[in-house]
């Protein structure tokens, strides 16, 4: 069993395992930090939107530039990103409707667009279609040039890193000091957004910030994870950190954590779970992880000390 | 309290101590949609004074402070607080929203929220520290809820969670408290506890103002009424301005008139 877990932990893993489980690591806390703040917000479907919106960027960009490199696929993304945001207000504007139907409608119709581009062009000399696109292609992303847990501390091995995982890091760090320099205010205009209009903070810039900081991450995680990890990032850690604790801190610790686990569980499990019941078939780890989210949540729902919180509601 | 008879003449101020007043509004139009909640109002409130704001549900109360404050944009309309635009006047304002305008779901114990009023003496890129711990803990004890520190806030009643509101706000020290619906859904014991933290802050030169429903109440808590009904009906002391005409032309059919001669009119 122990001669097991060292060869497991060996220079194999190194070279096939240790690159994939980072990167789904940051991807998954990359998206669970701002979800905290949209979940609290009643905002948690602007990441699922922006997720969707991901797609048609990315085939756009392909079909504009013929290529997959990473800069044009974000760029597009990106752009993606801000059209949807920008529809979403004018539907929301001109339709007179809530902010949920308007993103409901532009992300559906986006997604759909996104679809449509990919099977009516030829995308298939290429790796893009909408199975990576959901899932992502987490277990390619290896480690060529390891020969073992030395490589951490070669230059030369290091610099052949999946470029998604640097990326990856940049981004994370990005939005870990957005949320720490703006901590106060975050924390103040999420909780009650008119007082914090009255005392000079900048509510509609720090929404702004927000969803951008969203779009941030969603893009970056989407590259690397696909984007059915991305929405249930936003979603799943969040959520069951709030069932733990009754402190907005606390609650942003315990995302990050319950987001490492379900990176690392859901990796583990999808490479060797199936094996432990006899298949010779691996399963996609990006769908694994969010699977591992998702338990995590319903047992959070089941026994997380704050499932039952009494006292009064918001009265409309 | 002679600054309280300003009024707008010919489009100019007449008052040249209304200046330096903690409010003056005039001709405050906002909208939601096509339909104006507040139109054309204008208002002066003296310093040292306490003012409700009453009308009929619906008549652009809450959405008039929202508007003198900017925390809704305003259609039209020019607004000075202390004789400056509110940016420049900010930190002498303390504005508590109503209580169920905010989700109480929200992972905080009572602390953390009265900190949030503590806001403008971190500054930036800073955290709350000790010394901003003990001020809040003195401002929940003025409201009677230091026992509750560490509560979460959605474990509160309706009442206690007023008086946290009130607390943060106190924790601004501010000279101009404005409030949206103090006394909505409380229990006795906290509506006295809030009237009397009121009426020290008027007995410390401070100004209080008021979006008030309960009409029998408005003489003994107030000093001076706003009767707006989407447009300024009337505006001046007690004693002068909370008439039966004038409240009759607040809430039109609304008020039936038994229920006007039991309140203790002018």
């Amino acid at each position: 069993m122990i001669d097991d877990l060292i060869t497991a932990l060996g220079a194999e893993f190194v070279q096939l395992s240790l690159s994939p489980i980072v990167i789904g690591i940051l991807a998954a806390v990359a998206c669970a930090l701002p979800g905290n703040f949209l979940l609290l917000r009643r905002q948690a479907l602007i990441g699922d939107a922006i997720s969707h919106v991901v797609l048609p960027g990315i085939v756009g960009a392909f079909l504009v530039t013929g290529t997959i490199t990473a800069v044009p696929m974000m760029l597009g993304a990106g752009v993606a990103a801000i059209i949807a945001v920008v529809m979403i207000e004018i539907v929301k504007r001109l339709g007179r409707v809530e902010p949920g139907a308007a993103m409901g409608l532009v992300f559906t119709t986006l997604f759909a667009a996104g679809v449509l581009f990919l099977e009516v062009t030829d995308t298939s000399s290429v790796h893009i279609d909408v199975q990576h696109a959901l899932l992502g292609n987490l277990e390619s992303l290896i480690w060529f040039d390891a020969e073992g847990w030395g490589s951490l501390f070669d230059p030369a091995a290091l610099a052949t890193l999946p470029p998604q995982l640097p990326r990856l890091a940049i981004v994370l760090v990005g939005i870990g000091l957005f949320i720490l320099l703006f901590w106060k205010e975050l924390k103040i205009s999420t909780f009650d957004a008119a007082f914090a209009e009255a005392i000079g903070i900048r509510t509609r810039l720090l929404s702004f910030a927000l969803v951008v900081a969203t779009a941030i991450a969603a893009v970056a995680a989407f590259d690397a994870v696909g984007s059915i990890i991305v929405i249930a990032m936003f979603v799943c850690p969040p959520a069951s950190a709030r069932l733990m604790t009754n402190q907005l801190g606390r609650q942003v610790g315990w995302s990050v954590v319950f987001a490492v686990i379900s990176a690392v569980l859901g990796y583990v499990f999808a490479g060797y779970g199936p094996g432990w019941f006899g298949s010779p078939y691996a399963v996609s780890a990006a769908g694994m992880i969010a699977t591992i989210s998702g338990i995590i949540l319903i047992l959070t729902c089941l026994f997380g000390p704050q499932r039952k919180r009494t006292g009064q509601r918001a009265e409309a | 309290m002679s600054n309280a008879k300003l009024v707008a003449e010919s489009g100019k101020i007449v008052d040249v101590a209304a200046k330096d007043a903690p409010l003056t509004v005039r001709g405050l139009t906002v909208s939601y949609g096509n339909k104006p909640a507040v139109f054309s109002v204008d208002a002066s409130i003296p310093a040292g004074s306490m003012t409700a704001i009453i009308g009929p549900n619906g008549a652009g109360k809450s959405t008039f402070l929202k508007g003198a404050l900017g925390v809704v944009p305003r259609l039209s309309g020019e607004v000075r607080i202390f004789g400056k635009l509110f940016a420049e006047a900010r930190d002498r304002v303390a504005y508590v929203p109503q209580r169920a305008s905010v989700d109480w779901d929200f992972p905080a114990r009572v602390i953390d929220v009265v900190l949030m009023g503590l806001y403008g003496s971190v500054g930036l890129f800073r955290l709350w520290r000790s010394r901003h711990r003990e001020q809040a803990m003195d401002c929940l004890e003025r409201v009677g809820m230091a026992d509750f520190a560490d509560r979460q806030i959605g474990q509160l009643s309706g009442g206690q969670q007023q008086r946290v509101f009130l607390a943060r706000a106190l924790a601004q020290n501010a000279e101009f408290y404005l409030l949206d619906e103090p006394f909505a859904g409380v229990d006795a014991a906290t509506e006295r506890a809030i009237v009397s933290v009121l009426k020290e802050l008027k007995a410390e030169g401070r100004t209080v103002v008021c979006v008030h429903h309960d009409l029998s109440t408005v003489p003994e808590y107030f000093d001076r009424v706003l009767l707006i009904n989407v447009r300024r009906i009337a505006e001046g002391p007690v004693e002068t301005t909370f008439t039966a005409e004038n409240l009759q032309e607040t809430y039109g059919g609304r008020l039936a008139a038994t229920h006007i001669d039991e309140l203790h009119l002018a």
